[in-house]
């Protein structure tokens, strides 16, 4: 992340938020943390624990979510990178980015829990199943976003690059799914999204809603500050060129 | 814009068919910039820019296609030989092999040079063979960033000579040199650039 | 833009012909894969020949990043990159010129290597037509995706770290596809081998049709 510190002129105050929290923020933050509290209640406690995998079927609470959040957020790279290369509005470029960034932050969760819950099922970390495979490969993919994302350079380049990645990246997902899917499918053991039971009810039923839920606010009120945040960036960047643009034309003149 | 860094900030420039106009200035000033914003390969942030009737924005691909660059890199592939170069950078620009031996042969460049790679000629030579590719497309536009740096006397004559020819036949040349003594003979008009702003004046 | 294409598959295999680095430097080092792997897994053991065709298509995975390095590389010197994009060709013509040069290249590295395995592990080929076209569909997909990266970091100096980071990743279906394809096509096992090489064509036919979108933006602003 490139961030510019303008030397500060004395006519000009600095103006602008102070920080990248509103109202909208504060509702939804309010809203998170309701959630978490009843998944963490039902999904902890009241549920029942499943027939087969006893307590550990809990973790679904997490995993679920987690993963459909990263989904989310990689779909929302995806379309925010095509309107970029179609609009070339910031807005965009700055969606995208976040979006990415914090798809994969969940889908490295995801995996995090998917194998400490194999680790006591099956009593390894890791086993060539198709989910983690393939989430395996999908994070790998998007930490190459975020590599690109780093370096320097120009605010149009960079926005291009990671588009072109965005795109290229979510066009494999399905191709990926099915590879791995038809190779280790065979191979399938019990693993975490198998076990979601279609006859679930009652609390358990509830208590996976309450997460999904949960998942997604968090997953907003995440998605808004980060966006604001780099938003708050780029607009400290762009003070510095006013500066570098007045010099410049200081230096003509002197001349 | 060159990254977050402004390298022209106010340039207001009119150049007519016909002219060859001198750009001078001190290292840094923007020549460079200049050039290749006329040649549609920087884009301008702000403002409005016309070559050859056709906007720079919305338009350039039309632009590029009429305008010549000839810049501080050879724009030639070190591994391939002259012709080579010459036979894909004719046929890119939609000129013919025939156009491509006709320039090299203009521009002094041995025949027996023809077949060797571009990095086993002289500095001079690699000039002569990157100003050829540029003439063979016979550009509208000619933008030269210090065509005479690298060639030796006779080589600078037959530059100057082409771009009267040039300017001639009815295109515009744009040249920016330090070398200023040769290049107010040659030039119509001179316009001083400093800190990324034009200053006119006259030749 | 065909013309474009054209143009620039001479162009390119001019460049190999006279430099020679795919012969003179990506084979042998698809060979030294080939013999890593042997060193690594103990030929006595049958590991090596179960292994085969995933073995072949890493070696062949690896070739194809230093292949798509040295295709964009000399793009990177002496301002040739702004020159193309001065020419007037089309982006689209660039692109298809360009994976179709990788493409014949990384083909010809394949036929070597099939030779190398042939000596090397003792392998027979059997069932040639399905082998064939899952050649050829996989190493148009890695060509095709390839360039789009290669275009991308055309400009990076950070390019040879960059490159094996995206593209990897990005050609694990292409491994898992070819391999199994390939498992198929030697014998090895008794399942269906079409519709990996399905799989290959739909991921091959996904990116020569985003790369000809993407690589006009790719050639201006990356």
């Amino acid at each position: 992340m490139t961030t510019v510190t303008p030397s500060p002129r004395p006519s000009e105050a600095p103006t602008g938020p102070r920080g990248t929290g509103s109202r909208g923020t504060k509702v939804l933050g309010g809203a998170a943390l309701v959630g978490l509290a009843l998944t963490i209640v039902y999904g902890l406690f009241i549920s029942p624990p499943d027939a087969q995998l006893g307590e550990t079927i809990r973790i679904i609470y997490m995993h679920v979510p987690t993963v459909v959040v990263a989904y989310v957020s990689f779909i929302i790279t995806a379309v925010s990178s095509a309107m970029y290369l179609w609009k070339r509005t910031e807005f965009w470029d700055l969606l995208g980015s976040s979006a990415a960034e914090i798809g994969v932050v969940f889908f490295a969760v995801t995996i995090v829990d998917g194998a400490l819950w194999g680790k006591i099922t099956w009593g390894v970390f890791w086993r060539w199943e198709p989910r983690l495979t393939t989430s395996a490969v999908l994070l790998l993919m998007y930490i190459g976003y975020l590599a690109v994302r780093a370096i320097p350079a120009d605010t149009r380049t960079r926005a291009t690059r990671s588009a072109v990645i965005g795109l290229v990246a979510v066009v494999n997902v399905p191709i990926v799914h099915k590879a791995v899917d038809w190779w280790r499918g065979l191979h399938q053991g019990r693993t975490v999204l198998s076990t979601i039971d279609p006859e679930m009810g009652g609390t358990q039923l509830f208590a996976m809603y309450a997460s999904l839920a949960t998942g997604l606010v968090v997953f907003a009120w995440l998605l808004i500050h980060r966006f604001r945040t780099a938003y708050l960036t780029e607009r400290a960047a762009d003070v510095g060129l006013d500066d570098a643009i007045a010099q410049r034309q200081a230096e003509g003149a002197e001349k | 814009m060159i990254g977050r860094f402004p390298a022209l900030a106010g340039v207001d420039l009119d150049v007519e068919p016909g002219e060859i106009v001198l750009l001078r200035g001190p290292n840094g000033a923007g020549k460079t910039t200049l050039l290749r914003v006329c040649a549609g390969l920087v884009m301008v942030s702000s403002g409005e820019a016309v070559v050859l009737g056709h906007d720079l924005v919305a338009r350039r691909a039309a632009v590029r296609r009429r305008v010549g660059l000839l810049g501080h890199e050879t724009f030639l592939y070190d591994d391939l030989t002259v012709t080579e170069n010459l036979d894909f950078w004719s046929r890119a620009a939609g000129a013919t092999m025939a156009d491509g031996r006709a320039a090299l042969d203009r521009l002094g460049v041995a025949t027996r040079l023809h077949d060797l790679p571009v990095q086993a000629l002289s500095a001079g030579q690699r000039r002569r063979v990157s100003f050829a590719a540029m003439v063979c497309r016979r550009p509208e536009l000619w933008l030269l960033d210090e065509p005479h740096a690298g060639l030796d006397a006779p080589g600078r004559d037959v530059i100057d000579e082409l771009m009267r020819d040039a300017a001639a036949a009815g295109a515009t040349v744009l040249f920016a040199s330090h070398e200023l003594d040769r290049a107010h003979e040659v030039a119509t008009r001179t316009v001083t650039i400093s800190g990324g702003v034009v200053d006119e004046g006259a030749p | 833009m065909i013309r474009d294409a054209w143009l620039v598959l001479v162009k390119d295999l001019r460049l190999e012909r006279r430099a020679k680095v795919g012969l003179a430097q990506v084979l042998p080092f698809a060979v030294l894969v080939l013999m890593l792997f042997a060193f690594a897994l103990d030929p006595d053991r049958g590991v090596l020949e179960r292994a085969t065709p995933g073995l072949f298509w890493v070696a062949v995975l690896f070739s194809a990043v230093l292949t798509l390095q040295r295709s964009f590389g000399v793009e990177a010197d002496d301002g040739v990159l702004e020159a193309l994009r001065l020419s007037g060709m089309s982006p689209a013509g660039i692109y298809l010129g360009k994976v179709g040069a990788l493409t014949l290249q990384l083909l010809v590295l394949e036929c070597v290597l099939a030779l190398g395995v042939a000596v090397f592990y003792g392998t027979v080929f059997r069932g040639i037509g399905l082998l064939v076209v899952i050649a050829v569909l996989a190493t148009v997909g890695i060509a095709a995706s390839g360039a789009v990266y290669g275009a991308l970091a055309a400009r990076l100096r950070s390019r040879d770290t960059l490159l094996p980071l995206l593209m990897l990743p990005l050609l694990a279906p292409v491994l898992i596809s070819a391999t199994r394809g390939f498992e198929i096509g030697l014998e090895r096992q008794a399942t269906e081998g079409w519709s990996w090489a399905a799989l290959l064509g739909v991921f091959a036919l996904a990116y020569l049709s985003l790369g000809t979108i993407l690589f006009r933006p790719l050639l201006e602003d990356a």
